[in-house]
């Protein structure tokens, strides 16, 4: 006899063992419970179990003024918050029909695709701790160190940032800053190819991922996935390029795109993003510099007289996907309803789909693979 | 004459004691100094493994307690012993209490068998060879009880994990142990490092693929990353010993390095010429020195030898453990089963080759 997650005793074959992977568990990225009935070592079948985070993200907006609200949306997903910060920002300034200054544009995709690489760079080194190799989270905490102190200096925070502002940024970049990234993009393809040297041609590393968690192009787009997950699997869906937000019009950089979605290949993917981020970087830089007298970084809202009304959809291809912020709105300084939707929820329920069939250290692999991150899933 | 024969028949037999009686207090000396020496090269290599990898990974490890933090294992020793010992609710009580003792008291044994200069050795066994990997079977036995008896899951698949382990690489382990005893003609430690007196006759040289299978093999009976399946931390929590706390933790903590030690001494005096020189001399020889001083010096080099070569075997498996993901264990049955096995019957092939064209000439 077993127990499913609700309690209800079911009937278990002889040769099946039920273990309860998380929520304190090493490899689940957060708090992630899955009961795995397995058979020796095999899987038949996961059941994700999610909640274990919950701080109720959607129902504090509702108690909350708009600008009571952004510092806690940097916390949707505390490893890429400038993406939620500015999904929740885009959807208002869609509600009042604001535009931003271009040098304000710039600093946001600047600072955006920075997080993305140093969201890859954490994921990468966790997902290589997963498959049991110590070393490259230390070598990718040094190059996301170096983001992280940048983020420092720039917004006066490492992780929570609350840097933008309805209608732009709260500070303006500095010369001495934007040189210092600069300097970091220029270093980062070598560590890119450092990581790349010790891992993706490694016999074990590839015994591990290739052919190991395939998600096939029906089972992604049923289950709504997105991100480098989606195009690992031969569906170029990416909305910096399908509809083009901020500055991304104006910028040169490919979308990487994958044949099987197995591990290994959305390994790869992440790896190339995090390349063509560098270019973007490099890009945003450049102009940054070259208009460094431009000092219009902000419209000048009063965030207390923001009383819209209608909907909205706030839209961004964040690190693991898109990310959506839709906010129902009715003339008072709260919202009526603020929903998420998040790309890890949608990859958390493929799971089972993925991962049956294979064996109990490959689940580390495919679970790894997937880029799930617990705050995002459960809001 | 060695330093036994030396000290105790010439001086000792004056006094009448009986030979036997100093034939077996020598042995008993031998044993104290060797389990010292573990004692020392346990505490020596925790210390050096955290030390080594925070050197590959760009940090400066332990650094606080002592100079360069060189008491942080006897720190960790202390802290260890005044941990409160647990045992599940769902334990077998016996086998949960005895299982860390079969892992620890058979590799203690072993430390005898190895010899560590052409004296110390405490037991001088005519089937060393077999006799090290027949004791070395048993702490896998111990892994499996301490898996099965902590009444948890994951310990459960940790020990069955250590089973499929020992199942896959104890016969591609044999298999080159055969072809050591083809090229040397015996299964005594002590007559195999007398074979390889000279640099050029390292079994190494002959027996190059062995020597790789041996190497790898061994890997997978020490638990080592790539092969750490039994207490794989990201799926297993931390394996077999998830449940046990205190000074029964610290038996397979330990336990773990000392066989690291062993097996690398094993590997040197099997492969590497064990306590011979590479220059196929002594410092002793060189300056004419006799009687008591030149064995004690010969003696002394002899086992500087075999440490130096143990400690560049340990360097490397430490090393792997930097660089390498885990693999994985189906993986490893398919690795050691089609792969190696056929191998190391072709190593064996080659070495019966090269045996008989050493005999003709």
């Amino acid at each position: 006899m077993m127990k499913d997650s609700n309690g209800i005793m079911t009937k278990t074959s002889e040769h099946t063992m039920q273990i309860n992977v998380g929520p304190q568990h090493p490899s689940t990225h957060g708090v992630l419970r899955m009961l795995v009935t397995l058979s020796g070592e095999q899987i038949i079948q996961i059941e994700p179990i999610i909640g274990y985070l919950h701080r109720g993200m959607e129902k504090m907006a509702e108690t909350r003024t708009y600008l009571q609200y952004l510092p806690i949306v940097d916390r949707v997903d505390y490893l890429s918050g400038f993406f939620c910060s500015y999904a929740y920002i885009s959807a208002i300034e869609n509600l009042i029909n604001t535009d931003i200054p271009i040098k304000a544009k710039y600093i946001r995709t600047l600072t955006m695709e920075m997080n993305r690489i140093s969201s890859h760079l954490l994921w990468l080194g966790c997902y290589l701790l997963d498959l049991g190799a110590t070393s490259p989270l230390f070598y990718t905490f040094i190059e996301r160190e170096k983001i992280l102190n940048i983020f420092e200096d720039l917004t006066g925070s490492r992780m929570m940032y609350n840097y933008y502002t309805f209608g732009g940024v709260k500070r303006d970049i500095e010369k001495e800053l934007l040189i210092r990234i600069k300097n970091f993009s220029n270093e980062f393809l070598k560590a890119v190819r450092e990581y790349e040297d010790l891992i993706t041609n490694n016999p074990i590393f590839i015994t591990r991922t290739k052919d190991i968690g395939i998600l096939s192009k029906e089972d992604a787009t049923e289950y709504s996935i997105t991100g480098a997950n989606l195009r690992a699997c031969s569906i170029p869906k990416d909305l910096r390029k399908d509809s083009p937000y901020l500055i991304y019009n104006n910028l040169e950089f490919s979308v990487p795109i994958g044949t099987i979605s197995d591990s290994h290949s959305r390994y790869l993917m992440r790896i190339k993003e995090m390349k063509e981020s560098n270019k973007i970087i490099n890009q945003c830089t450049d102009w940054l510099l070259s208009n460094i007298e431009d000092n219009e970084i902000n419209t000048k809202i009063n965030p207390l007289t923001i009383k819209p009304n209608g909907t909205a959809l706030g839209e961004v291809e964040s690190t693991r996907g898109l990310l959506q912020c839709y906010i129902e709105a009715n003339g008072r300084e709260f919202p009526n309803r603020i929903k998420w939707r998040t790309p890890s929820f949608y990859a958390t329920q493929a799971i089972n789909t993925i991962a049956k069939g294979f064996m109990l250290p490959d689940l580390m692999s495919i679970f790894g693979s997937l880029d799930i991150i617990m705050p995002e899933v459960d809001r | 004459m060695s330093i036994f024969n030396l000290i105790f028949v010439e001086y000792l037999l004056k006094f009448n004691i009986l030979e036997w009686l100093i034939f077996v207090l020598w042995q008993i000396i031998c044993f104290v100094f060797i389990s010292l020496l573990m004692i020392f090269a346990v505490l020596f290599l925790v210390l050096f493994e955290r030390k080594y990898l925070a050197f590959f990974t760009r940090r400066k490890g332990p650094n606080r307690v002592g100079l360069y933090g060189c008491l942080q294992t006897v720190a960790d020793g202390i802290k260890i012993l005044f941990k409160e010992n647990i045992t599940p609710k769902n334990a077998d009580k016996f086998i949960y209490f005895v299982a860390p003792i079969i892992v620890f008291a058979p590799i203690l044994t072993v430390y005898s068998l190895i010899p560590f200069s052409s004296d110390i050795n405490s037991y001088k066994s005519d089937i060393g060879i077999l006799l090290f990997m027949a004791i070395l079977s048993l702490p896998i036995t111990g892994i499996l009880f301490a898996g099965y008896s902590s009444g948890n899951k994951y310990s459960l698949i940790g020990g069955m994990r250590s089973c499929i382990q020992a199942i896959s690489s104890e016969i591609p382990i044999f298999l080159t142990l055969a072809g050591i005893v083809i090229l040397t003609g015996s299964m005594n430690l002590n007559e195999i490092v007398k074979a390889q007196y000279s640099f050029l006759q390292w079994n190494i040289f002959p027996a190059i693929l062995g020597f790789i299978i041996f190497f790898i093999c061994s890997l997978i009976t020490l638990n080592r990353i790539p092969f750490d399946f039994p207490e794989a931390e990201s799926e297993l929590v931390a394996g077999y010993n998830s449940e046990y706390s205190g000074m029964k933790f610290a038996m397979f903590f330990l336990g773990e390095y000392a066989l690291t030690f062993i097996f690398s001494t094993y590997i040197a005096t099997l492969f590497l010429g064990g306590y011979n020189s590479p220059f196929g001399f002594y410092m002793a020889d060189l300056f004419d020195l006799r009687l008591i001083t030149g064995e004690l010096i010969r003696n002394i080099e002899q086992f500087f030898w075999l440490i130096l070569k143990t400690f560049l075997l340990i360097l490397i498996i430490m090393w792997i453990r930097a660089a390498y993901p885990r693999f994985k264990t189906d993986k490893t049955l398919e690795l050691c089963w089609y792969i190696f096995i056929p191998l190391a019957i072709f190593n064996l092939f080659v070495l019966c080759i090269v045996q008989y064209f050493r005999e003709s000439l």
